[in-house]
Parts: structure tokens; C-alpha cells; sequence
């Protein structure tokens, strides 16, 4: 062990591993290695679809059999979609309040906006 | 038009307001390099030990006694690949490779926790295993389903979930042996006797020795300390130990009316570090089972992505035509 591998903490979850004195990891993508999957798993009828975590797979069929093993052993789903991660567009979280304002000053899209007297009914 | 400077305070405000409120930081959210860079160490190293960790436990997998025992510890090894899976998953969404992940378990650049460095001698270990070890792993895992980033805190309660059929099924092992001969009791003792220190040193230095706890508290990465863990473990396992019959090998351990907790010994520090550092009985073997592994699964890997290559370019061809 490195001198400087001093701190460890159990929140290694399995165990204690050392939270300082290792790498991390650099983010570089290897080489050829297979596309990254979205999972989404519907838990019943009646339900969306949720998505529930990633996984890589070198072609969408075996991304659904994998997210099958991953995602659904205790039969957690009736139905499972998987998206390549490439391919989903998402809002740009540093833009979230500008992108939401349209939404944000219209109370009156809301029921309870509306101040109906008390007595009358079903409303 | 705010200059660069302005906009990265105003992103460190929004971060800190986050953590104060309790909420989530999600993945594409601004987060400091030092926390992002602790996340990826914690959640990589943690995969890794629920990957290594089917190591001592696929062993029996052949040897467990009946096709009921079989079935049971197949599955729950099968989880722990699950968990490794989930695990691996979570860290991807900080930017890291999974493929860079698994290069550096294997080259030792990375580590996983020193629990998993200990022999299964008999198959007694299996039930010990479930109880103790993967009970400190609930004690453990249990407050990471609150951690501030969120998907590791989502992998965690999908993994908590099949936690306790890991332990449960532990212990029903343990109580099947201890109802049984003088010398399955006597197995059980042994296993217990062997696994106790190493399963409170899961919950890694006592506090003092514990210097950047502090920052991952601050940040609602962790939220209990070593110490608080450990002691949690100690009062759930020591009715459970009396309930089987068995005697926890420490000479120290008694109720503290004053603390209305268990007084206990320290573990061997030295031993963990050694461990640790890779020095355990089994660290080389773990760790070359592994790379032959991922070594032996290149040509499965290719095969796949020779065959998806070759499906793409089929349909290339055919939406040309
Ligand atoms: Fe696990
Ligand atoms: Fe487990």
C-alpha cells in the first residue's frame, strides 16, 4: 500500500477501501467497446415504463437480454425497453431554469388557483 | 454577460444548496472534481468488491450439499454480479469507462474491499458469510441509499432489496447446522471464529484514523462514521450469535449499561492494512482469477461485436437498395 493510502471508509459499502492514494479513473473511452444502453422496466400493467440504470451490450438484442439478467431477477418487470444512450436528447441542466420559466408563473394552470366557496359540492 | 469566473460561483452556490437542502446531484448537474473524483473511487471500488466477492462464495457453489443449497447460493452469487453491474453503471454517469474501470481492478490500480482476501475453508463459511459479511454490508449500504448523488443512492436500494435474502439465507444455513451434529456445530464455531475480526474491520479504521470522513459527511456521501457503523453491527449480531449458540471469539465483548451499547476489542489494524495492501492469504489468487476471466471472455466480446458490425452493415446495405 501506498504511504499516502491512509483514509479508507466503509462507505466502500462491501467493505472499507481507501478513498485517497488511488486512481479514479480518467474518463477515456477504450477502444471498441460496446455502446451504452438507457433500461427501462415496466413493473406491471398498468405502469410506465421507469427508467432503472445502464448497461453495455454490442447490439440492441442482447442489450435486452442483458437488462432482462441486470434489471428483472425477482421479476421486477412485464416489459423492458432499452435506448442507446447516444440517442436519447435531454434538457441542459445548466439552462433548467430558463428552460421551465414558460411553466413557472402560470398558477393558473393549477385547480387550486380557482377560490370556489365552500358548500358547493363535487367541485 | 456574466464572465467565467462569476458563472462557476454561481454553480458551486447552486451545488452547496443542494447538498443543504438534501436533495440530489445528478449527473449532468456542475459538481466539484474533488467530489465527483471521490464518488468514482467509492462507487468503482465498491463495484469491484461485489464483483471479487463471488469469488469465495462460487466456490461451494458445486460442493453445497443439495440441489436446494445450490440453487440458493447460485442466485445470490448471481446478485452480487447484479450488484457489480449496478454499481458500475452508477460511476459510468461521472464520466468514467467501464472498460477503464475493470483494466484498473486488474492491474491493482484500484482495490476492493479486504474481506474478500479470506479463504472459504468449509462450507460452513457460506452461512457466515450470508450473516456476518453481508450483514455489515447491509449496516453499511443501508444510509448510501440517502448518499447525495443520486444514482448511486437509486443502485443502492435496488441492491439493499436483495441484501436481506443474502443474509436470511446466511443465517437459516447456520441454524440448519447448529440443530444438527456435535461436529456441524463445531464447524459453525470455527467459521465464526474466522470471520468475526475481518467482518468488523468491513467498516474500515477506527475514527481518529479516519481523516477525510469529515468531507464526505460534508458533502452526504457518508452519513454515519466508522465507529457508529461498527457499533451498530456489534448490538444487531451479538442476540443473533446467542440465538445460534455460537461465541463471538472476543474476550472484550460485553453490555455497557452506561453506553446501553457492547463494549468490544480492537481488531488488528495491521493485519487489515497488510490485507489491504495485498498481503492476505488470497489476493493473488483473486485478482489472477479475475484477469483470466476477463481474458478468457475476449473472444465472446469480439464474436458479439463482429457479429453487430456485421448486422449494421447488412442494414446499411439494405435501406441503400
Ligand atoms: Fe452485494
Ligand atoms: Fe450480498
Amino acid at each position: 500500500m501506498s504511504e499516502d493510502v491512509t483514509d479508507l471508509t466503509a462507505e466502500g459499502g462491501r467493505g472499507a477501501v481507501p478513498t485517497t492514494g488511488v486512481e479514479a479513473g480518467a474518463g477515456e473511452r477504450k477502444r471498441r467497446s460496446w455502446p451504452l444502453y438507457e433500461v427501462f422496466v415496466r413493473g406491471k400493467r398498468g405502469l410506465n415504463h421507469v427508467h432503472v440504470g445502464s448497461l453495455h451490450a454490442a447490439d440492441d438484442e442482447m442489450a435486452l437480454h442483458n437488462a432482462r439478467d441486470v434489471y428483472t431477477r425477482r421479476n421486477e418487470g412485464v416489459s423492458i425497453w432499452v435506448v442507446r444512450a447516444d440517442h436519447i436528447t435531454a434538457s441542459s441542466p445548466a439552462e433548467k431554469d430558463p428552460f421551465f420559466a414558460p411553466a413557472g408563473d402560470k398558477v393558473y394552470r393549477h385547480p387550486t388557483f380557482y377560490a370556489i366557496p365552500e358548500e358547493v359540492p363535487h367541485l | 454577460m456574466p464572465d467565467t469566473d462569476e458563472l462557476a460561483a454561481g454553480f458551486e452556490a447552486e451545488f452547496e444548496r443542494t447538498i443543504a437542502a438534501d436533495q440530489r446531484i445528478e449527473p449532468r448537474d456542475w459538481m466539484p472534481d474533488a467530489y465527483r473524483r471521490t464518488l468514482i473511487r467509492q462507487i468503482a471500488q465498491h463495484a469491484h468488491s461485489e464483483i471479487i466477492g463471488m469469488q469465495p462464495e462460487g466456490n461451494w457453489i458445486l460442493r453445497a450439499p443439495s440441489l436446494r443449497r445450490k440453487a440458493i447460493l447460485l442466485a445470490k452469487v448471481q446478485d452480487e454480479a447484479g450488484h457489480g453491474m449496478y454499481l458500475y453503471a452508477a460511476a459510468e454517469t461521472l464520466g468514467v469507462d467501464r472498460e477503464e474501470l475493470t483494466e484498473k481492478l486488474i492491474d491493482s490500480k484500484q482495490k476492493y474491499s479486504s474481506i474478500f482476501n479470506y479463504p472459504t475453508l468449509s462450507y460452513a463459511d457460506i452461512g457466515v458469510i450470508g450473516w456476518l459479511v453481508d450483514g455489515a454490508a447491509i449496516c453499511n449500504q443501508v444510509p448510501l441509499c440517502r448518499c447525495s448523488y443520486g444514482p448511486y443512492a437509486r443502485a443502492m436500494i435496488r441492491i439493499c432489496k436483495e441484501e436481506s435474502f443474502h443474509q436470511r439465507q446466511g443465517y437459516e444455513l447456520l441454524l440448519a447446522m447448529v440443530n444438527g451434529t456435535e461436529a456441524q456445530r463445531a464447524m459453525v464455531q470455527e467459521s465464526v471464529d474466522r470471520w468475526w475480526w475481518p467482518s468488523l474491520m468491513m467498516f474500515g479504521p477506527p475514527d481518529a484514523d479516519s481523516p477525510n470522513t469529515q468531507q464526505s459527511m460534508a458533502w452526504g456521501i457518508k452519513r454515519h462514521t466508522n465507529d457508529e457503523l461498527r457499533q451498530r453491527f456489534v448490538d444487531m449480531t451479538v442476540p443473533q450469535a446467542a440465538a445460534l449458540g455460537v461465541t463471538l471469539p472476543d474476550p472484550d465483548l460485553r453490555w455497557n449499561p452506561e453506553r446501553q451499547a457492547h463494549d468490544y476489542g480492537e481488531p488488528d489494524w495491521e493485519e487489515f492494512k497488510a490485507v489491504l495492501a495485498g498481503s492476505g492469504p488470497t489476493n493473488a489468487q483473486r485478482l489472477a482469477h479475475r484477469r483470466r476471466a476477463h481474458e478468457n471472455g475476449a473472444w465472446v466480446r469480439e464474436a458479439a461485436q463482429a457479429y453487430a458490425d456485421k448486422q449494421a452493415a447488412r442494414s446499411r446495405k439494405e435501406a441503400a437498395a
